[in-house]
């Protein structure tokens, strides 16, 4: 019963993680790479994809081992390029309760790609909540770590045209969104937080625009909270 | 640096991205209720942190230099065109990431 549960979750899970399979098995190679030609042994891209598991903030990594030494300012950096978690895990406050054991594996696990899915997909008739999003995180977490393996230990033999294959990674991320578009009965919450991520990004500029249009978010949609979620109940 | 620094380098990092992500339920996720605030935002911040997302990774697109973001934007209308129209997320994935590659390796 129990061996049953889970296999069903995992096959459940197994479709909604294929396009992150194709993205992260790519960008965790090139990570790899990245970290290979930089000088570090293969056994340092393995253990960050497994420990830090956040890709962006991985490739900051390796800026940060070439610097000088400042534990103080990376855990500070880390915090800033990281910020956006907050808002997935107030997001799942609710979804990861009464998961059990699992729930502190599925927050450890919490990356963009993870969180789109689990905030959007529900498992599907007769499969466990739970597992389903385990499986999820989990599998994820497997292609990123593949990929960080393969990049580090044989990035150097590697041949193949694939300029172009880390858009995977927006078109999933778009698709989501699409997908979060056509089931919500109104669109305030969407339009804000598109139109405050714009805005920041036009007004800051790409490598600082993040914290800002989070502070945007959350003042418009605390000032607009209540009109917002009356909409989404009456229609 | 050596070994030591470059572990105590990783584990900072490795703390600060916890920290992000464990912050909100240990702070909210004991048993005591939930803040009416935060129940709120938690209902209806999904929508606009997925929002936030799909903009961010058109952050490093350049529309003054280069293709000027042309393959972006044409990729973009197709995954939006093929998703409202078939709404399989397998084949608006891979449609829209088949045509941007072909695009940057052949047209731009």
């Amino acid at each position: 019963m129990k061996h049953n549960t889970k296999k069903a979750a995992l096959k459940a899970a197994f479709p909604y993680t294929l396009p992150i399979c194709a993205g992260f098995l790519f960008l965790g190679t090139a990570y790899g790479i990245y970290m290979r030609v930089s000088g570090f042994p293969a056994v340092y891209p393995m253990i960050m994809s497994l420990t830090i598991f956040a890709g962006s903030m991985e490739f900051v990594t390796v800026n940060l081992l070439l610097g000088a030494f400042n534990p103080i300012g990376a855990l500070f950096l880390t915090l800033m390029v990281n910020a956006r978690h907050l808002f997935y895990g107030i997001s799942m406050l609710e979804k990861y309760k009464n998961t059990g054991w699992k729930k502190w594996y599925l927050i450890f696990g919490m990356c963009d790609e993870s969180f789109s899915i689990n905030v959007s997909v529900d498992a599907p008739q007769g499969v466990d909540r739970g597992w389903f999003m385990f499986f999820v995180t989990l599998l994820n977490q497997l292609y990123w770590f593949a990929g960080a393996t393969l990049g580090g230990l044989f990035g150097n033999l590697i041949q193949f045209n694939a300029e172009g294959l880390e858009f995977v990674m927006t078109a999933l991320l778009v698709v989501i969104f699409l997908d979060q578009w056509m089931k919500e009965t109104q669109h305030y919450s969407s339009l804000i937080g598109i139109g405050c991520t714009i805005f920041a990004l036009f007004l800051f500029g790409s490598s600082n625009f993040l914290i800002p249009s989070m502070l945007f978010i959350l003042a418009i949609l605390t000032i607009f909270r209540n009109p917002i979620e009356k909409a989404g109940e009456t229609t | 640096m050596n070994l030591t620094q470059r572990i105590i380098t990783i584990l900072m990092v490795v703390l600060g991205t916890m920290a992000t992500r464990f912050l909100p339920f240990l702070i909210f996720g004991s048993e005591k209720p939930t803040p009416a605030l935060i129940q709120t935002l938690g209902k209806i911040l999904p929508s606009a942190a997925l929002g936030m997302l799909a903009v961010y990774c058109f952050k490093d697109v350049s529309f003054s230099t280069g293709s000027h973001g042309l393959p972006e934007i044409i990729s973009l209308i197709l995954i939006i065109f093929i998703h409202s129209w078939k709404k399989n997320m397998l084949l608006s994935i891979s449609a829209g990431t088949i045509c941007y590659m072909l695009l940057v390796q052949m047209v731009f």
